[in-house]
Parts: structure tokens; C-alpha cells; sequence
């Protein structure tokens, strides 16, 4: 059997403000099978952005083990790290964080450029991301020229470009009207559904989290509960 | 390295005022730096060329110690210290004591009013021997100079420098023959001087008329030494080649000492120039003013750095959100760092290009109202200049550049 995409074993995140110790995270075990699409839900401040910035390696835990594909990614530097986030991973962002003035051919090529990838072949990857979020038209387009919705395609755009293992996608409908949002979410299945990516996303709506196939339940830093969901809601493209 | 180039460019294309006044501090310290370093050599060659001018192999006797130079400036100013006598001159041109030694002039010169009727001019009376003429490589381009029987009889004969024909003359170039007074007493015209070269703030070669060494120390300015010599101002010699110079000094001490009676340990009250010896004098001492006005231009370069680090520091502040984000799809802390460093460099490397252009600008400028030299853009000033505009721009632009690299990247993202 391959290994889980994401193995973590009592990850705790404590964060230091002055005197105040905040406990964002209190021990928590997941694992993450390749190819599983699953959501993460919560009460606001229950740590379901810690633990994707844990999980995206964007942060490290104050204790606890934390596996990659069988790698262990405790104890490494930042450029390790760095490293990590360009070939393995893809975030999703709330904000959709485009770098503006910049347009989503642009955009969307940004993690191939610190992955040493040469221009043609930048070219030929950003057409067919975009073209797998139904984009293909918009590579010159500014992100002021597009909707939240396309916005939002070109920043998933941008995570697959790299073939990453896993997708991590902190509340991506949740600047979005329920039209673009069910259109977004709809995307991230098919990707999951067609091309075997393991998805992993935080909603409030339960709409959203009942159309993927898991739902892990987190309150105030801990995993309070688990499901699988038996028959995922169709979500219309 | 060359996407980190092209992202270095957008930035700055992204906000062109900006970029631009930040260049303006480099800009102008670049501009001024090369302006002036051109105008030094510019006037450095100049003078040298001066020199040249003057004469080859030309060694020049001084009254006066080195130590006591007013001494021996008094005695050409005035008759009461006159300590070469023509005796000396002769001394120096036996080539059996000074055998490096191929012609000796002395000259006796003092200001004095030259008239034709009543146009008058206030110039250099030289009384000169024929000699002169081989010594400082200068001839009349009409008439003759003064000869041996000149000399002899004492005679009252002149030879005009150029800018005294110009002054007395306006409409006779050649005024060979006619009468002119110097100091009231009339002197025939039997030459004139070919030019030697244009008027600087310096001197004007050309402003000055010679007659008979003999005239001058009788009729003109007639004094004597005490011991009832007659005195010249200086002495000028014409080693036989360059090498020889030093040597030619050596002998000339040798004979002077031992005419002027100079104990073993005292100073010589005489002192020797050399052309060789004059340019690198000068040459040093517009070194030192070119070093000392560069300085001061520097001083506006590092002004021009402290802005690039201060733009790059709100640079670095407003795009925290993009930094984060570029750290998160993978961006390494010296892809971070490369970024704004180039963006620095290009800064500081772009602004000491235009700069340049100012500088070769300010130079060429200098040349065209000054006129009388050409102050040369120096292939060493450009290096120099782009070179420290380039370091300048490192400099400035690390500091900035590494507190965008170590920047946190969930902290970046969500900066507001
Ligand atoms: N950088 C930080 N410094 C200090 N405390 C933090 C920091 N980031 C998060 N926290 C705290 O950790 C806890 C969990 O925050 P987190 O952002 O993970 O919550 P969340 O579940 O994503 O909430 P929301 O649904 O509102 O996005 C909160 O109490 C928060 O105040
Ligand atoms: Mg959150």
C-alpha cells in the first residue's frame, strides 16, 4: 500500500503572545490517503487554518511528528520547506492572493519559476492549467479584469501547475457568492475525481463539506468528531 | 537570474516616478564625480602640454633654496638679491665641468612698459642671449633673434612676442624695423616670435618681448651683486637627453656650490627645476584636488544610497502579501533575497548610467565655455563611477532585501 499522503501524530501548536500562551492545536492525528478528498470544519478559532499551515508546510508544530508521502518534514530548514511547498503541495487561498498587476499566465506560472522550469515549457503547463479550470481564454487577464470565481480558478490553477501532491485549500468558496462557490467546489472534485488529487479544504458550509467524501470536525484545537459521507451532494458546474 | 532581472525591471516600470527620483540622488553624485574627474584630467593634460611647451630637456636655475623660496621669488622681482651673475652662467656652460650640459641661457626678466607712440603695454622684458633660442626651442618667424654682435654691442635691438605685436601693432604683424620704447628708452624691431601658445589663467608665453642679456643689465636694469657681478634671474640649460637630467643636476650643484662658496653641511641658496620635475609636481598636486573634489562628489552617492534603501524598504513593506505569497508557492529566502537585491543593483546601476550621460554632459560643458582644453571623459571615471553606483546599490539594497527574505510566510500573507 502507498503511503498517506499526510500522517501527522499529536501535533500541537502553541503561539506565544507576550505573556498570554495560546493553544491553537492540541494534539491531533490525522492521516490523509492519496487520492482522498476531504473537508475540515469548525467553530471560528477551533485551529483549522493552523493545522493546513502545519500540513502546507507553511508552519511548523511546536510538537508532535508529521509525515509527508513517508518523509518526515519535522526538523527541516526553510529552504527545505520551501522546497517541499514548490514540488508537493498547491494552496487555495480564501483571498485568492493573485499578485496584482499580473496576469494570469503570469500568475499562474509563478511556482515554475522558483522551480527552475524553462519558459516554453511554463508555456505549454500554464495552457493546460488554465485550460483544466476552463480558462483558457484569460491567460493575458489582470485579476481586476476577472471575476472572484475566475479569480479563484486561476489560483487553483496555480496550485496544480506543479503536479503537487496534495491540494490545500483554506475556505475557497468563502469570498465568493454560492453560484461561483458551488462552480469552484465543483472544480476541486473534478480534479479529485479525474485526476487522482488529494484534496484537502475547510468550509463552514455544509453543503460545500458534504459533497466530499470525509469530514473531520475540529473544536477548540482538537478533533472532535469524524465522518464519512456516505453519498457525497452533487455540487452543479 | 534573468526571471529575477525581468521581475526587478516590472517593479521599477510599475512605479516609474518612483524609481526615477530614487535614481536622481545617484545621478547627480555619478554626474558630478565624472565632471569633475574629467575636468582634472582635462586640465591636467592641458598644463602638461604647457610644459612641454616650454622646452625639451629644459632644466631651469632658481636663486633661492627650496627651503627659502620667497628668497629667491624676491630676486625675481626686484634687483636688491640677485645671486646668479653671468659668471655662473658661464661657469655652467664649460663643458668640461658640466659635460651633460649642450646649452646654457641665462635671462635676466623684469616687467616693463613697452610703447609706440601712445600705445603702451605692461609685459615681460627678457634680456636673453642668443642661446635662447636652441634651449627653449622657440624662433622668430620673421627677422632675426638676437645675435652675437647684439650682444657684444650691447645694442638696442628687440624681439616681440606675438600678443605684444597684437597689443602695439593692430595693424602690422611684421613691424620689422619700426621703433618701440621700453622704459622710455627706444629699441629698434628685428624679430618677431612665432606663437608659443594660447593665453592661460597662468601665463601668456607670447606676452613678452626680448632683447640683448647685455642691454637689459646695463640699459635697463643695471645692478650688480656685491661682489660687482652682474646679476641674471635665472639660468636655463638643455641636458643632452632625458636620462641625463638628474645627473646634469648633480653637476650644476656641484659648480654652484663651489662659485657660491656654500659650506659642506649649508643649503644651496639656488635651486634646479626640471620639466620632468614641474609635471610631476603638478601632476601631484591635481591628483590631490581631484581626489579632494571627488570626495566631495561621493558624499552625494552615498546620499543617493541611503534613498534606494529607503524606497526598497517600503518596497519591502507594501509587497509583504506578495513576498508571503511567493514563499508559499515555493520561493527560497535567496529567491527573495536575489529579488530585491537586483532590484537595488538596477536601481543604483540604472541611475549611474544616466548619470554619465549628466557627468559626460557636465564635461562637455566645461569644454565648450572654457574652451582652452578639452576635459575628456575618462574610460576610468565611467568604470569607476558605474562600478561604486553598483556597489552603492548592494549596499543599500541588503538590508532591505534580507528583511524581505526572512519574512514569515504565513505572517506575509496576512499582513494587511
Ligand atoms: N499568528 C498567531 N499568533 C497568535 N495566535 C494565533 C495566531 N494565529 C492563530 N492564532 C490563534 O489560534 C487559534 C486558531 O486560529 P485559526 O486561525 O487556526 O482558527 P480558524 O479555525 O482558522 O478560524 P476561522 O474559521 O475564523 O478562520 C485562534 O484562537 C487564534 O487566535
Ligand atoms: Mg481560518
Amino acid at each position: 500500500m502507498e503511503a498517506p499522503v499526510i500522517q501527522i501524530q499529536d501535533v500541537t501548536k502553541v503561539y506565544h503572545m507576550g505573556e498570554v500562551e495560546v493553544h491553537a492545536l492540541r494534539g491531533i492525528s490525522l492521516e490523509v490517503q492519496p487520492g482522498e478528498i476531504m473537508a475540515i470544519m469548525g467553530p471560528s478559532g477551533s485551529g483549522k487554518s493552523t493545522l493546513m499551515n502545519v500540513i502546507g508546510c507553511l508552519d511548523q508544530p511546536t510538537s508532535g511528528s508529521y509525515f509527508m508521502e513517508g518523509v518526515d518534514v519535522g526538523g527541516l530548514d526553510d529552504d527545505q520547506l520551501a522546497d517541499i511547498r514548490k514540488r508537493k503541495i498547491g494552496f487555495v487561498f480564501q483571498t485568492f492572493n493573485l499578485l496584482a498587476r499580473t496576469n494570469a499566465f503570469e500568475n499562474v506560472t509563478l511556482p515554475l519559476i522558483y522551480a527552475g522550469v524553462p519558459r516554453a515549457e511554463r508555456h505549454t503547463r500554464a495552457r493546460a492549467a488554465l485550460g483544466a479550470v476552463g480558462l483558457a481564454g484569460r491567460m493575458a487577464h489582470q485579476p481586476t479584469e476577472l471575476s472572484g470565481g475566475e479569480q479563484q480558478r486561476v489560483a487553483i490553477a496555480r496550485a496544480l501547475i506543479n503536479n503537487p501532491s496534495i491540494i490545500l485549500a483554506d475556505e475557497p468558496t468563502g469570498n465568493l457568492d454560492s453560484k461561483s462557490g458551488a462552480e469552484v467546489m465543483a472544480l476541486l472534485l473534478r480534479l479529485n475525481r479525474q485526476q487522482g488529487i488529494t484534496v484537502v479544504l475547510v468550509s463552514h458550509d455544509p453543503n460545500i463539506a458534504r459533497s466530499t467524501s470525509r469530514i473531520v470536525h475540529l473544536s477548540d484545537g482538537q478533533v472532535s468528531g469524524e465522518e464519512i459521507v456516505p453519498q457525497p451532494v452533487e455540487v452543479g458546474e | 537570474m534573468l526571471e529575477a532581472t525581468r521581475l526587478a525591471w516590472r517593479a521599477l516600470m510599475a512605479n516609474k516616478l518612483r524609481a526615477g527620483l530614487t535614481m536622481l540622488g545617484i545621478i547627480i553624485g555619478v554626474g558630478a564625480v565624472i565632471t569633475l574627474m574629467s575636468v582634472g584630467d582635462g586640465v591636467q593634460a592641458y598644463i602638461t602640454d604647457q610644459f612641454r611647451s616650454i622646452g625639451a630637456n629644459l632644466l631651469i636655475v632658481f636663486p633661492g633654496s627650496v627651503q627659502d623660496p620667497m628668497a629667491g621669488m624676491a630676486s625675481l622681482i626686484s634687483d636688491k638679491a640677485a645671486l646668479l651673475t653671468v659668471g655662473d652662467a658661464e661657469a655652467l656652460a664649460d663643458r668640461a665641468r658640466v659635460p651633460d650640459l649642450v646649452a646654457v641661457a641665462p635671462q635676466l626678466t623684469r616687467f616693463g612698459r613697452v610703447s609706440v607712440g601712445r600705445d603702451e603695454t605692461l609685459t615681460q622684458v627678457s634680456g636673453v642671449t642668443p642661446e635662447f633660442m636652441q634651449v627653449r626651442t622657440w624662433y622668430p618667424v620673421v627677422g632675426e633673434f638676437i645675435g652675437t654682435q647684439d650682444m657684444e654691442g650691447r645694442s638696442r635691438v628687440v624681439v616681440l612676442g606675438q600678443t605684444v605685436v597684437k597689443d602695439l601693432f593692430a595693424d602690422n604683424p611684421y613691424p620689422l624695423g619700426e621703433t618701440v620704447k621700453i622704459n622710455n628708452i627706444a629699441f629698434r624691431v628685428v624679430g618677431v616670435m612665432e606663437e608659443k601658445g594660447g593665453a592661460t589663467a597662468f601665463s601668456d608665453q607670447d606676452d613678452m618681448v626680448f632683447v640683448p642679456l647685455t642691454t637689459a643689465q646695463t640699459r635697463l636694469f643695471p645692478s650688480r651683486t656685491l661682489a660687482g657681478e652682474r646679476g641674471v634671474s635665472t639660468i636655463m640649460g638643455q641636458a643632452v637627453s632625458d636620462e641625463r637630467i638628474d645627473a646634469v643636476k648633480e653637476q650644476i650643484s656641484t659648480v654652484l656650490r663651489e662659485r657660491h662658496d656654500i659650506a659642506f653641511r649649508d643649503e644651496d641658496d639656488f635651486s634646479i627645476i626640471s620639466q620632468a620635475g614641474l609635471i610631476d609636481v603638478f601632476g601631484q598636486i591635481m591628483d590631490v584636488i581631484t581626489i579632494f573634489l571627488g570626495s566631495i562628489a561621493a558624499v552625494s552617492l552615498v546620499v543617493g544610497g541611503i534613498g534606494i534603501m529607503n524606497i526598497m524598504l517600503v518596497s519591502v513593506t507594501e509587497r509583504t502579501r506578495e513576498i508571503g505569497l511567493r514563499k508559499a508557492v515555493g520561493a527560497r529566502r535567496r529567491d527573495i533575497l536575489q529579488q530585491f537585491l537586483i532590484e537595488a543593483v538596477a536601481l543604483a546601476i540604472l541611475g549611474g548610467v544616466v548619470g554619465t550621460g549628466v557627468g559626460a554632459a557636465g564635461a562637455a560643458t566645461v569644454t565648450y565655455l572654457i574652451g582652452e582644453f578639452e576635459a575628456k571623459l575618462s574610460a576610468d571615471a565611467v568604470l569607476l563611477a558605474t562600478t561604486v553606483s553598483a556597489l552603492v546599490g548592494l549596499a543599500s539594497g541588503l538590508y532591505p532585501a534580507w528583511r524581505a527574505a526572512r519574512l514569515n510566510p504565513i505572517d506575509a500573507l496576512r499582513y494587511e
